[in-house]
């Protein structure tokens, strides 16, 4: 499956680019999805106990598995300073 | 209204917006581009937005502000790109039949906003660095 993968801020500066397209197997979860974009792109490793992952614009945890057309999106703490658990 | 945007923002900019004829009050809370940051000179900021994503979490918190308090009538405007010294980055506002509610809502929604909204700021900074602000300001 191919999903579209979204970057902010210091991720976009780690991946070189704002907007990237993967191909993963069908079953793969969100935080295995960062894991390959990690390899792919070393400078996101930083990234990985503070960044929040958002599938179709909404956080999702790292369990959660994804589909085809999806749209990952990688978040650093935002400038006023996310919480790790943004739900009420 | 809840909007990202890359044009300047007015302080007025949402009054007439939020205010109908029920309402005694408006209060309106507007973050401003400050000229210094950790004892260090800062030129401008530049502003970054999940656009699509920033707009919703908006209207989430104005929803939360909706169940919280009962009231409708909050507007938020979040702008992105380069913004000098002193202009406005976000503008919030608040109308209700009584004042207090208006005071305690808009604080909860710039808190609510700095926490769920993806939007990031870069300093520029009077010695050289640029660097994406990744803490709690």
């Amino acid at each position: 499956m191919r999903i579209i993968v979204k970057c902010f801020a210091g991720c976009k500066d780690a991946v070189g680019a704002g907007s990237v397209e993967v191909d993963l197997p069908a079953g793969t979860t969100v935080g295995e999805a960062f894991a390959e974009l990690v390899d792919a792109y070393p400078a996101l490793a930083s990234y990985d106990r503070s960044v929040m992952l958002a599938v179709n614009r909404e956080y999702a945890d790292r369990e959660a598995v994804l589909a085809d057309g999806d749209e990952l999106a990688c978040i650093p703490p935002v400038s006023g300073g996310a919480e790790r658990h943004p739900r009420r | 209204m809840y909007k990202i945007t890359s044009e300047y923002i007015k302080p007025d900019a949402l009054f007439n917006w939020s205010l109908k004829p029920h309402h005694g009050a408006v209060v309106t809370f507007a973050g401003t581009v400050r000229n210094h940051s950790d004892g260090q000179r800062t030129l401008r900021l530049e502003y970054e937005a999940y656009a699509e994503m920033a707009e919703a979490k908006m209207r989430e918190v104005g929803e939360e502000i909706r169940e919280k308090w009962g009231i409708e009538d909050v507007a938020m405007i979040h702008r992105v790109g380069t913004l000098e010294i002193g202009e406005i980055s976000i503008l919030i506002s608040v109308a209700t039949p009584h004042r207090k509610n208006a005071f305690e809502a808009c604080s909860y929604a710039i808190d609510r906003v700095k926490q769920i909204v993806p939007v990031w700021k870069k300093e520029i900074r009077a010695d050289g660095e640029r660097e994406w602000v990744e803490r709690n300001t």
